[in-house]
């Protein structure tokens, strides 16, 4: 019984663990995603890819705030027909789900994105219809229903293989997206993408970001992530749910999984723990999960909403 | 690691304490920054031109409160930061990245271009430590062989082999070409290189075919520098955070990469 703790089944896709590393963490190569396969990940999602190659913005694309760290990459990426080889060579080495993250700036992109990544190998795609930083694609699809529709829908119609969406928080109601989503054809949602924000610097008096806004991630989003999970178990959906946002131990795992994630994506956390966090948030959720008697990880899922 | 990571990779302004102009493309940059003061020989910080660009560099020495750092003029980065004057504001976050390891005994450096930097630097380190310091220094032309004068002092003149490419000053060959002679005489307990990745490709053939010891610090693009982005990813390592300093064992793990290719700024792989 307790060998099988951690497993958790959801839209089709079997992880031995509630641990996912989320997307745009070292997600170029099939080697780095070995690597954290090796570390203990469930799951992983790659780098968002699109149609054409991006090289990204000029630096800084990172910077480190307060509790978090915040960044404007650019969507940087080779472009999905190269991908496709990386994707396949990942699928020969990982054991585990390989999602293949997905942009485009029109339906009918996302859609032919999304449909090549699945020839090349994707156990799932993921949709990234919230990056908060690169216009005409990202939280600018995310954050209109009927758009958000249109791109699932497309997506759905030529791709076998679940679909995720990856939400934004930059919204007023979330559960509307989310719902909207799930109408499209959702199988899963991711909640959720990082929260648009800034930084800038006293001395040089001007943005530190080159593109100026970008994405906060990391301990600082943890509230609001949980609330926009919480907010859309609530709405009973029927659709399992990735939990993202400052996951960086055992405890948050458990908050989100408790709040109603059926699992959880882990990003910023690799840096500031580097590749053993997914080791310590799984032994810690087993341990967790024995303490308090269960028998399945999945037993908690959504326990929060009793009280 | 959170803490100390939030605290190091937090960008310090500071303005520029010295530049000092080595050869027509190469200047040291100096800042007084505490935490990058306490780096090691081998680690590298990110140096933020504001509205500009932010670069990786490896740091060529650390003094009373300062950092130094060689840059070479090889972009469009570089190229302003060469502009740039004492007194003018940058950003630096850091050290990154792990070290050389100071090893004792009979120690090579070979060291190309601005390679030679963070070899000084570790040398500096060495001198007190290794019994014998042996150093190739190589470069385009003469003008080019920057800080050899720093290296005369710590490692004594005769143990200096300088080469150039059009032997415009010591031996017109590549680096690597005393290499091989000098390993036939003396055997070593570690061999340090930095520098084009061709030139370390070849001394790891070397030091691999003789099983010598040896330590390369190598480049690749980077943006985040703490391990996260993936940009500088060869194999399963990542240059920022498990290198930039990797030993023989891991350099053979990444064979089929080292000295061949890199990936570029859409994370496609390029040739190098």
């Amino acid at each position: 019984m307790s060998k099988n703790l951690l497993n958790v089944n959801l839209a089709g896709l079997k992880l031995a663990n509630p641990t996912v590393l989320a997307s745009g963490i070292l997600g170029y190569s099939g080697d780095s995603l070995h690597r954290v396969v090796e570390a203990g990940a469930g799951a992983v999602v790659t780098k968002s890819v699109g149609m054409e190659a991006r090289p990204g913005y000029p630096n800084p694309t990172v910077v480190q705030v307060e509790a978090g760290l915040l960044n404007a990459m650019g969507l940087p990426n080779p472009g999905v027909a190269d991908f496709a080889e990386e994707i396949a060579y990942a699928k020969t080495v990982l054991k585990v789900p390989l999602m293949v993250s997905v942009f485009g700036y029109t339906a009918e992109e996302y859609a032919a994105v999304a449909s090549r990544a699945v020839e090349a190998g994707a156990d799932a795609v993921e949709l990234n219809v919230s990056c908060p930083h690169v216009k005409d694609t990202g939280h600018e699809i995310g954050q209109n229903p009927r758009t958000l529709s249109e791109v699932v829908g497309s997506v759905k119609a030529k791709v076998k293989k679940p679909v995720v969406v990856k939400l934004s928080p930059n919204v007023t109601d979330v559960v509307e997206l989310a719902r909207a989503a799930v109408k499209a054809g959702a199988d899963a949602l991711t909640a959720v993408n990082t929260v648009k924000a800034m930084a800038i610097d006293v001395e040089a008096q001007m943005p530190i970001l080159s593109n100026v806004r970008g994405g906060l991630s990391g301990q600082a989003i943890k509230p609001i992530a949980l609330r926009c999970v919480y907010d859309i178990f609530e709405a009973d959906l029927k659709v399992p749910i990735f939990g993202c946002g400052g996951v960086a131990g055992w405890r948050d795992a458990v908050e989100f999984l408790l709040a109603g994630a059926s699992a959880v994506q882990i990003g910023t956390a690799v840096a500031m723990s580097d590749f053993k966090v997914f080791e310590d948030v799984n032994k810690g959720l087993r341990a967790y999960l024995l303490r308090k008697g269960y028998g399945s990880v999945n037993e908690i899922v959504g326990l929060s909403h009793q009280a | 690691m959170s803490d100390y990571l939030t605290k190091h990779n937090t960008v310090r302004t500071t303005r520029l304490a010295s530049v000092k102009t080595e050869s027509p493309t190469v200047k040291t940059f100096t800042v007084e920054d505490k935490l990058c003061s306490k780096a090691k020989p081998g680690q590298f910080l990110m140096l933020w031109m504001p509205g500009v660009d932010e670069v990786p560099l490896s740091i060529l020495n650390v003094e009373g409160g300062q950092v130094s750092v060689a840059v070479k003029k090889v972009g469009d980065a570089t190229r302003h930061l060469h502009e740039l004057q004492m007194g003018d504001l940058v950003g630096v976050r850091g050290p990154f990245g792990n070290s050389f390891t100071e090893s004792r005994g009979r120690v090579l450096l070979i060291g190309g271009g601005t390679g030679t930097a963070p070899l000084l630097f570790l040398a500096k380190r060495l001198a007190a430590k290794a019994d014998k310091l042996s150093f190739i220094i190589g470069a385009q032309t003469r003008a080019e062989l920057v800080y050899l004068h720093d290296l005369n002092l710590i490692c004594s003149e005769e143990s200096v082999i300088s080469t150039t490419d059009d032997g415009s000053f010591g031996i017109k060959c590549l680096a690597t070409e005393p290499l091989e002679d000098l390993l036939k005489k003396q055997s070593f307990n570690m061999v340090y290189t930095c520098g084009p990745e061709q030139m370390m490709r070849k001394v790891f053939d070397i030091a691999e075919k003789r099983r010598i010891p040896m330590e390369a610090s190598l480049e690749r693009l980077m943006r985040c520098g703490i391990g996260l982005c993936g940009s500088c990813v060869i194999g399963k390592y990542r240059v920022c955070r498990d290198g930039p300093v990797f030993n023989l064992s891991q350099l053979s793990e990444v064979k089929d990469e080292f000295g061949y290719s890199k990936l570029g700024f859409d994370g496609n792989v390029i040739p190098i």
